[in-house]
């Protein structure tokens, strides 16, 4: 053989056309780099094919391949259909899905270098992500989810068909609204049984017996407390106040809602709740998928398995997803998840793999290490977004990419103050500014039931944290407490708290009786 | 790693979610149509097509942060700033920080493709033609089937397996037909059993069962039923509408395009909305034909005026075709007002005592010149005209001068009455 028809017998692909055993080729290459070179550790991969119109279909019920139906995913259907039609908007390449088989959707239309391309990012990328990052491993469970969804679905079919189309709709709408506060942010302590809990009580006296100590006695006691403060301390701990997710609090104890529209509650907060950790790493995960494509890209052009040219497709493409625009372009539209993160991993393997004594100083743990496969792996396992940021955002890296922070006060009338910048000072500055702005904890207003008066007319008590003057919008807010209202079946009120603990704003609203008709005689 | 194709899936899994989405925003969906029909041509309306909606109305709140506040933010690409600048704001922009280029992109409104069903079904939604079914009802009723229970006779594609099985079952019970698993029971016993006294009374009960099966089937004809349909007459009310169309030479371009326009959407709605109905098209100039529905909207002619000539042909037709003790007939006639000072007589007789006794409805639209006042008229067949609508009701007439008056007009002319209600004009 000579040696141009052996270079061609290497090739996964020729140009741009595919078929289902090139795909097959394809995913055997990248599995074999990605497991064997990268040492990367994934579901099974299930590929699906599909078209523009079913891309379309997969956007707008959240990506998930079976979902409740509801008016709002017709309508981002039809959004995003207007977009895409007058093309002003390109659909995704491929869609990933945390489930176990990891799915990925590919798009009929990509070559086969795109092909190649999704498929390292999102089979392996993604699926690794998914797989070994902790937050995905404490909330998320891959094998349960599409029958789970399954379930959902049949369940919201059936109580439409009972209840009718109109009260699923406003519970689900109400539920919808208040999704953004429908997650557990920590995971809970276990419910202890109560076999343990008798023998901690035991325990416990058994303790105090063996402390007992007379003099005690004769230390003066404190101001008694007041009977109010007791009873408010003893519902709060009834009712596992306060609560900072909404749907949980409303699910198991709101006084009027019927059990089927619980369930629904149910459900919406377990969709929030899967979501959840993907809102967190969004710069980690895209980040690591991008990390992941170079490198099985680059390895495979040079065993020669993909030829010059359509490496230089990928080339093409790959830089346009990793297109970081300045703040002062005018594509500029915030942080490119895909940028910082990929730029983020390569100056991590530019850090283990040949430091500075910048690196040293910065990062000893890592700098050095020698193999950045392993410290990367490290990371995606045990950090997220905010984390990872405050963690190994490197000062080369915010020089490179000339980073500083503004510092925006209404009261200086001037005009806004530049408050660090790529330098010695600022580095740090920077850096905590940046992670601080991808904490949801941070970024989503903190908004706490804090208490219910159980004696009286049963209103619900709502606190939203506001420091650094953070209102909520007005008009917007309203809407959420009404639904917030129709649910808990009584009024709710809502004031806003500023950084010295004063109320600086209240909202409230009345029930609609629209989820509650007709119960109130039954 | 499996690979699955996907493509050939059913299309339209969101088609449901699609449909409540519309249902929902129903109303602004109804007005953007409404809107898009002014700035569209006369082909492109049948297409259906995009249509703006503003978001409103579906919005889907949550918990947000206003805007303002004291901000911290970080960005890239600093090339002259060093630590403490003051950057002067933006004029016109209040406090804040700087606005994000692609925020808010789809808030304020979004385009929608409906399609052509959705857009006419949408678009012609509250319209109806008035007093119809108001005459004796058609002489040849229209049959159609409806469920009357079940009979024990019909054909193989009626049958009815569960009602049938049902029985099969419930006579199986009754006779007491014994079931396989105890006759296998008997059998393992006969095979089993040692003693030749018990074998053969063993073999004597199996032999009573096996009797007992041939005799009564699994399913016997008697069981069988079938899906019973009896025909139930649905009255028909037979409608015809003829559209009587103005072309001569007084006539601009544009009137020709409001008439147009106007005809177009009477065809569209009677097309979409009643299959029954018949639509003869007459246009005329100083004599009226009988012309079929692409002339009568593309067609080129041009001549004098006869209003006469257009209603002496409707005339002759309904007497040639439309036994009008049978026949709903409607009229809607466009013109520009102009006629013949000589043609008065004839054409204000022949519509007050032969064409509007026959009619139900009979609409007059007058089109005139973009600058004109659509709230008074003083052409001749308008005068005419208003003469005649004194003594009846059935006579409505609208004056339309430009392209955004056609749709409330027609709206206005048939939309849904109560029946006690005359149409008035």
């Amino acid at each position: 053989m000579t040696q141009a028809a052996m270079q061609k017998d290497r090739l996964l692909f020729e140009g741009a056309d595919w078929d289902f055993s090139t795909l097959q080729r394809i995913h055997d290459a990248c599995e074999e780099i990605a497991i064997g070179e990268l040492g990367l550790d994934v579901y099974p991969n299930q590929i699906e094919v599909i078209t523009a119109e079913q891309m379309l279909d997969a956007y707008s019920s959240t990506g998930m391949p079976l979902f409740y139906r509801h008016w709002s995913f017709g309508k981002h259907f039809a959004h995003h259909e207007a977009f895409y039609r007058r093309g002003m908007r390109d659909l995704a390449y491929e869609i990933v899905i945390n489930s176990s088989p990891c799915i990925s959707y590919l798009m009929e239309e990509n070559t086969a270098t795109m092909q190649t391309l999704v498929i390292a990012h999102a089979a392996f990328g993604h699926n690794h992500f998914f797989k070994n990052n902790y937050l995905f491993k404490l909330w998320t469970d891959a094998e349960g989810i599409l029958d789970y969804l399954d379930f959902a679905k049949g369940y919201i079919a059936r109580c439409e068909e009972r209840y009718g189309e109109t009260a699923v709709e406003r519970t689900l709408d109400a539920a919808h609204a208040l999704m953004s506060h429908g997650v557990h942010r920590y995971a809970g302590k276990t419910r202890l049984d109560l076999r343990q809990e008798e023998k901690r009580l035991q325990e416990r006296r058994a303790h105090e017996e063996q402390m007992f100590n007379d003099l005690w006695r004769t230390v003066p006691a404190g101001r008694k407390r007041d009977a109010a403060d007791v009873d408010f301390e003893r519902r709060r701990a009834a009712l596992g106040l306060p609560q900072d997710n909404l749907l949980y609090f409303l699910e198991k104890s709101s006084p009027r809602l019927q059990p089927w529209q619980r369930e629904i509650l149910r459900i919406v907060r377990h969709v929030a709740q899967y979501f959840h950790p993907q809102r967190q790493t969004k710069v980690m995960n895209e980040g690591t998928a991008t990390y992941v494509h170079y490198q099985i890209m680059n390895r495979l052009h040079d065993r020669g398995q993909i030829s010059d040219g359509n490496y230089f497709e990928f080339l093409k493409s790959h830089t346009n997803v990793v297109f970081q625009p300045t703040y002062d372009d005018r594509r500029f539209s915030g942080f490119n998840p895909y940028a910082i993160g990929f730029a983020m991993m390569q100056d991590i393997e530019r850090i283990v793999t040949d430091p500075t004594d910048e690196d040293r100083e910065w990062f000893p743990d890592i700098a050095g290490r020698g193999d950045p496969m392993q410290v990367l792996r490290g990371i995606w396992a045990d950090y997220r977004d905010e984390s990872f940021i405050s963690q190994f955002l490197s000062p080369h890296l915010i020089r490179k990419w000339r980073l500083f922070q503004l510092y925006d006060d209404p009261q200086i009338s001037e005009g806004i103050l530049v408050s660090a910048i790529h330098d010695e000072r600022g580095y740090k500055r920077v850096r905590r500014q940046l992670a601080r702005e991808y904490d949801i904890g941070w970024t989503d207003p903190r908004i706490d039931i804090v208490d219910v008066d159980l004696a009286g007319d049963r209103r619900l008590l709502l606190q939203h944290r506001a420091p650094n003057d953070w209102v909520l919008e007005d008009s917007e807010t309203k809407q959420v407490l009404q639904h917030l209202a129709d649910l808990w079946g009584y009024d709710v009120m809502l004031q806003e708290i500023d950084g010295a603990e004063k109320v600086v704003k209240e909202h409230s609203a009345h029930p609609r009786e629209i989820l509650h008709k007709g119960d109130l005689f039954s | 790693m499996h690979i699955i194709d996907r493509r050939l899936n059913p299309r339209g899994k969101s088609l449901e979610n699609r449909q409540r989405f519309l249902r929902r925003a129903k109303d602004a969906v109804q007005q953007a149509v409404r809107r898009s029909l002014q700035s569209r041509s006369i082909r492109d309306v049948l297409d259906g097509g995009e249509v703006s909606l503003p978001i409103g109305g579906m919005g889907e709140p949550s918990f947000r942060r206003a805007e303002g506040g004291i901000t911290d933010h970080v960005l890239p690409g600093n090339r002259a700033f060093v630590e403490g600048d003051i950057i002067p704001r933006p004029p016109g922009q209040g406090a804040g920080r700087p606005k994000e280029a692609g925020q808010g992109d789809g808030e304020d409104g979004f385009r929608f493709v409906l399609t052509r069903e959705e857009f006419l079904s949408v678009f012609l939604d509250d319209l109806e033609l008035p007093e119809l079914a108001k005459r004796r009802l058609s002489e040849t009723e229209e049959m159609s089937p409806v469920r009357a229970g079940y009979s024990i006779s019909g054909s193989p594609s009626n049958l009815s397996i569960d009602r049938t099985t049902r029985l099969a079952m419930m006579r199986r019970i009754a006779l007491k037909r014994p079931k396989p698993a105890e006759i296998e029971v008997l059998q393992r016993q006969i095979e089993e059993s040692e003693d030749e006294e018990t074998r053969l009374a063993l073999t004597a009960e199996l032999k009573s069962l096996t009797d007992r099966i041939r005799r009564i089937p699994y399913v016997d004809p008697l069981d069988v039923r079938y899906r019973r349909f009896d025909n139930e007459p649905k009255p028909v009310a037979k409608a015809v509408m003829f559209c009587l169309m103005d072309v001569s030479g007084s006539m601009s371009e544009h009137m020709k395009d409001l008439a147009k326009r106007f005809y177009l959407l009477l065809y569209l709605f009677l097309s979409q909305r009643y299959e029954k109905v018949e639509i003869v098209f007459i246009r005329h100039t100083e004599k009226a034909e009988e012309v079929d529905e692409d002339t009568f909207f593309y067609g080129q002619a041009t001549g004098g005026t006869l209003v006469s000539s257009a209603l002496a042909a409707m005339r002759n037709i309904i007497a040639a075709r439309f036994d009008p003790t049978e026949w709903n007939i409607y009229a809607a006639q466009a013109s520009d007002g102009d006629n013949s000072y000589r043609d008065e007589g004839p054409a204000g007789h022949l519509l007050k005592h032969e064409i509007l006794p026959l009619c139900q409805y009979f609409a007059y639209i007058e089109v005139d010149e973009e600058g004109g006042d659509s709230s008074i008229s003083n052409s001749p067949l308008w005068r005419l005209y208003e003469g005649i609508r004194s003594g009846s009701a059935t006579l409505a007439m609208r004056k339309v001068c430009r392209k955004n008056e056609i749709f409330p007009v027609f709206h206005d002319l048939f939309q849904k009455r109560s029946t006690q209600t005359k149409a008035v004009p």
